[in-house]
């Protein structure tokens, strides 16, 4: 039966269907990177310029399309500034991370029992610790900012990403190919980079999309907590902070910088659903036959 | 009991399967051979309505005086396992490996049957029984990993005639078991056939394992069935080409001396390899492998044909008599 | 003329990890000879350890007790001393060719691949298309990729693999198995000529009786780890001088289609 879907699968592949979350993430991602890119060549005002006058200026105000802030300054192009900073820490952090726990898990992967045992619940461990804590634990011995925001997201991200690694990858490992691969004189790291890493391929695509809305998210409260990105730099993070003592009086000004959050949050993590779905059918075919 | 008609499985554009007559009778075992890519497979799923779902069936099944293609899946379902049992291939697969073997097997009584709790329990030790798993009681514990393959197919035997139904599809049963519990599996199901009266239709690649167990057998190629008859007459007499090729290619053991001449000899060979879906030729689906095709094995299809006693759909049959 | 291979005392089993004392041996006291171009077959049901063996044979596992002799050196010393000689001599063909070639390597790549890894050069285009014309396929698949290829060209392509390197040994770990019956013949036949034309020596584990008789001289039954029965083919399947091969014998006999086969026989 699963040679006739394969078959069936092979000579039909028609275009697969895209799945609505794919498209839906991927335009919100867009939408965020591109608002980010934008910051750099213009914004509504200029970013450190503070309207007095203008304080507190509710949305709609002409000039100030998402109205100001306590300082006066234009919360629309905060938001913009701000998303470079998210956008920055967060793919910064997430990328090393994957690169860093990639390596330990393939490493756990391809140990012998006993010391993939020992890794593995290292690894665990890692996971099962709060992030947050480790956070502010590092970022309190370091000097605030984003680079204390990169190192602390990093080293809580990387057990994660090792988890994720290690099971996908042990699977391969377990496939014929790896063997013979063996036979015929490679060596353990020809097969993890030439062999493993390419077929556990979409799995880490999946997983990055994941980690950058999650690093976004990690950002953020880093930076709400005061840690993260310290003033003049803008931060979604930041923004709230600031905004949140002014809740009676102007809650718009928690709203924006919420909502950036969330969209992005959000389209990072359907991009990473959308890429599973439709990704997924061809690791089947690995495994499958 | 069970009578197909022009029966049509199509997979997009794709025709899968094209049977114009099967039938099985009450009690009577049938075997459906074919490599894989014949479609053997999908029409026994379809006769339980457990084709996939891309899968369009059209044509008549026919269960008694029930038409079953078309039947609502609610009441195919009651069906399943009230009437028609299904043994899969894999056994591995088919059980839920965090569910005990006892329990499996009560959810198929309980599902099938009006039997209340007591007599749930009462029936899946008798089954466990029918089915020779020596003390069966202490297999109502254990979980599918903790049984070996022939143990683990013998559970999903039970739970096929749990409900005593009146036939029996086995999907490639054997496939994945070793020879020595192979056949003792095959014994079981031939046994259970004949003492419950149940009709079976056994699927596989295997001429051998079907010769063994069926009274009649059906040969199916491309999704066409291209040669019916007696087990007898089918393996003595094959009259298409491709099942005297695939009797001359199934590898045989031969016996005392024949072994020694038998060494290094080459197997008798089918050109060619089973095309993909949507490759086979127009016309006669086989010829582009076949020894004996025409031009009239290229633009028709053949018809069929009654060939002393058996079914055929050739146009150049290997003549009776004939070494193949 | 010492044998090619030999195997004495040889027994293995999997690292539990966990229980002490309890994991019995996956190949238990097994002695083995193989002589230069002869052709061995390793019959077994599963759990007889026959994969685990040859694997053994070839390097890939390290015997727990035992020793195994290459060509007279005794493979530990091969492979301390020269690793890559000693696999470009001893090829492995597995059961499932879907799973034995990396779905995301062409069949040139694939190919190449013991090339690259064994004699530390780039493959010749003109050399992978002779190697598959040898094994019947035609050059014009070097670009496809496995899914493209039906699994009786696959399983042609990973024989071409292993026959690059020029290898003295061939262990071919039920190779048909994964087959239809009407591929199974070719690539079967193809094994013989290959075996005739270049003196190969071949390993071949199966559980087919059949095809032991017709491809090996030699067998050697296997089961869960001991060899219960070994000879010459003819001798220990036409005389099975054991219960085990016995029963064997008995079992291919009962689906057999020899003089038209017969309906099983009930009760054993």
């Amino acid at each position: 039966m699963a040679e006739i879907a394969q078959d069936v699968a092979a000579t039909h592949a028609p275009a697969r269907r895209i799945p609505p979350a794919l498209v839906i993430g991927g335009v919100l991602v867009a939408l965020v990177v591109g608002v980010a890119l934008l910051s750099f060549f213009w914004t509504p005002q200029d970013p450190a310029r503070l309207n007095v006058r203008s304080r507190l200026a509710p949305p709609g105000t002409p000039g100030f399309p998402l109205g100001t802030d306590r300082l006066g300054r234009d919360m629309l192009t905060q938001i913009m500034v701000g998303a470079r900073n998210s956008l920055y820490v967060s793919i910064v952090a997430t990328v090393f991370a994957l690169c860093v726990g990639t390596v330990l898990g393939l490493l756990t992967a391809a140990a012998g029992p006993r010391t993939q045992s020992v890794l593995a619940r290292a690894v665990d461990v890692g996971v099962a610790i709060p992030g947050i804590l480790v956070a502010l634990v590092i970022a309190t011995a370091l000097e605030p900012g984003n680079t204390a925001s990169i190192i602390a997201i990093v080293i809580w991200f990387i057990p994660l990403a090792a988890r994720v690694t290690i099971g996908p990858a042990k699977q391969v490992l377990a496939l014929d190919f790896v063997e013979a691969a063996l036979a015929y004189g490679r060596g353990n790291a020809f097969v993890m980079t030439r062999h493993v890493l390419p077929n556990i391929g979409s799995i880490l695509i999946v997983q990055a999309s994941v980690m950058f809305a999650s690093g976004i998210l990690a950002e953020a409260a880093l930076s709400f907590l005061g840690i993260g990105a310290q003033p003049p730099t803008a931060s979604w993070g930041r923004i709230l902070k600031e905004a949140q003592p002014m809740i009676d009086v102007a809650p718009s000004l928690m709203l924006f910088p919420g909502l950036a959050i969330l969209l992005a949050v959000l389209g990072f993590n359907l991009l990473g659903d959308g890429l599973r779905s439709y990704l997924d059918p061809r690791q089947i075919a690995v495994q499958g036959s | 009991m069970l009578s197909i008609r022009d029966l049509q499985v199509r997979i997009g554009a794709h025709e899968i399967v094209g049977i114009e007559a099967l039938d099985i009778g009450a009690g009577r075992r049938v075997g459906l051979v074919g490599e894989s890519g014949s479609g053997k497979s999908i029409t026994a799923m379809s006769i339980a309505g457990l084709q996939p779902r891309e899968a369009v069936i059209s044509g008549s099944i026919r269960f008694d005086d029930r038409e079953l293609v078309g039947m609502r899946e609610s009441e195919l379902a009651r069906m399943r396992g009230a009437e028609i049992g299904f043994i899969p291939q894999d056994p591995t697969r088919a059980l839920n490996p965090t569910m005990r073997v006892g329990r499996q097997i009560a959810e198929a009584l309980r599902l099938n049957t009006e039997l209340d709790r007591g007599a749930v329990h009462a029936r899946t030790l008798e089954l466990l029984e029918q089915v020779r798993l020596p003390d069966a009681a202490s297999y109502l514990r254990r979980y599918p990993h903790q049984i070996s393959g022939g143990q683990q197919q013998r559970v999903l035997i039970a739970m096929a005639i749990a409900a005593g139904p009146r036939l029996l599809i086995a999907d490639e049963p054997t496939t994945a078991l070793d020879v020595t519990v192979q056949n003792e599996i095959l014994r079981l199901i031939v046994e259970l056939s004949t003492a419950h009266g149940m009709g079976l239709l056994f699927v596989s690649h295997e001429l051998g394992v079907v010769r063994s167990v069926c009274d009649e057998i059906g040969v199916i190629y491309g999704g066409r069935l291209v040669e019916f008859g007696s087990s007898r007459d089918i393996v003595t007499r094959p009259r298409h080409r491709y099942t005297s090729a695939l009797i001359g290619a199934a590898p045989e053991l031969p016996r005392g001396d024949a072994l020694a001449r038998m060494m290094g000899k080459r197997f008798s060979v089918i050109p060619g390899a089973v095309p993909p879906i949507g490759g086979f030729p127009i016309g006669c689906r086989f010829r582009n492998r076949c020894g004996a095709a025409s031009e009239q094995c290229a633009s028709e299809p053949p018809v069929e044909s009654d060939a002393g006693g058996h079914r055929l759909k050739c146009w150049h049959p290997v003549a009776a008599g004939d070494a193949a | 003329m010492t044998p090619l291979v030999e195997a004495r005392g040889i027994r293995f089993r999997y690292p539990s990890g966990r229980r002490r004392g309890d994991a019995s041996w996956t190949i238990d006291d097994v002695d083995l000879t193989l002589d230069r171009a002869a052709t061995l077959g390793i019959v077994g049901e599963s759990g007889s350890g026959k994969s685990t063996l040859i694997r053994i044979l070839c390097g890939l596992i390290a015997a727990n007790e035992g020793e195994v002799r290459f060509d007279g050196r005794g493979i530990g010393d091969w492979l301390a001393r020269d690793r890559l000689g000693f696999r470009a001599r001893n090829q492995i063909v597995f059961q499932n060719p879907r799973r034995s070639l990396d779905p995301r390597m062409t069949v040139a790549t694939s190919l190449g691949e013991p090339i690259r890894a064994l004699e530390r050069r780039r493959p010749i285009t003109s050399e992978l298309a002779a190697g598959l014309e040898r094994v019947g396929l035609s050059p014009a698949l070097l670009d496809r990729y496995p899914h493209q290829l039906s699994g009786g060209q696959l399983q042609r392509v990973a024989i071409a693999r292993a026959l690059t390197v020029k290898p003295s040994v061939l262990y071919a770990d039920e190779p048909t198995s994964a087959l239809d019956v009407s591929v199974q013949a070719q690539v079967l036949n193809l094994l013989m000529d290959l075996r005739d034309e270049l003196g190969l020596t071949l390993v071949l584990v199966t559980h087919n009786l059949a095809v032991v008789g017709r491809l090996a001289e030699r067998v050697l039954v296997l089961r869960r780890g001991v060899v219960v029965d070994a000879g010459a083919t003819v001798d220990v399947l036409a005389r099975p001088g054991n219960a085990y091969t016995e029963a064997l014998v008995q079992a291919a006999a009962e689906v057999s289609l020899a003089d038209g086969g017969k309906p099983i026989s009930a009760g054993a």
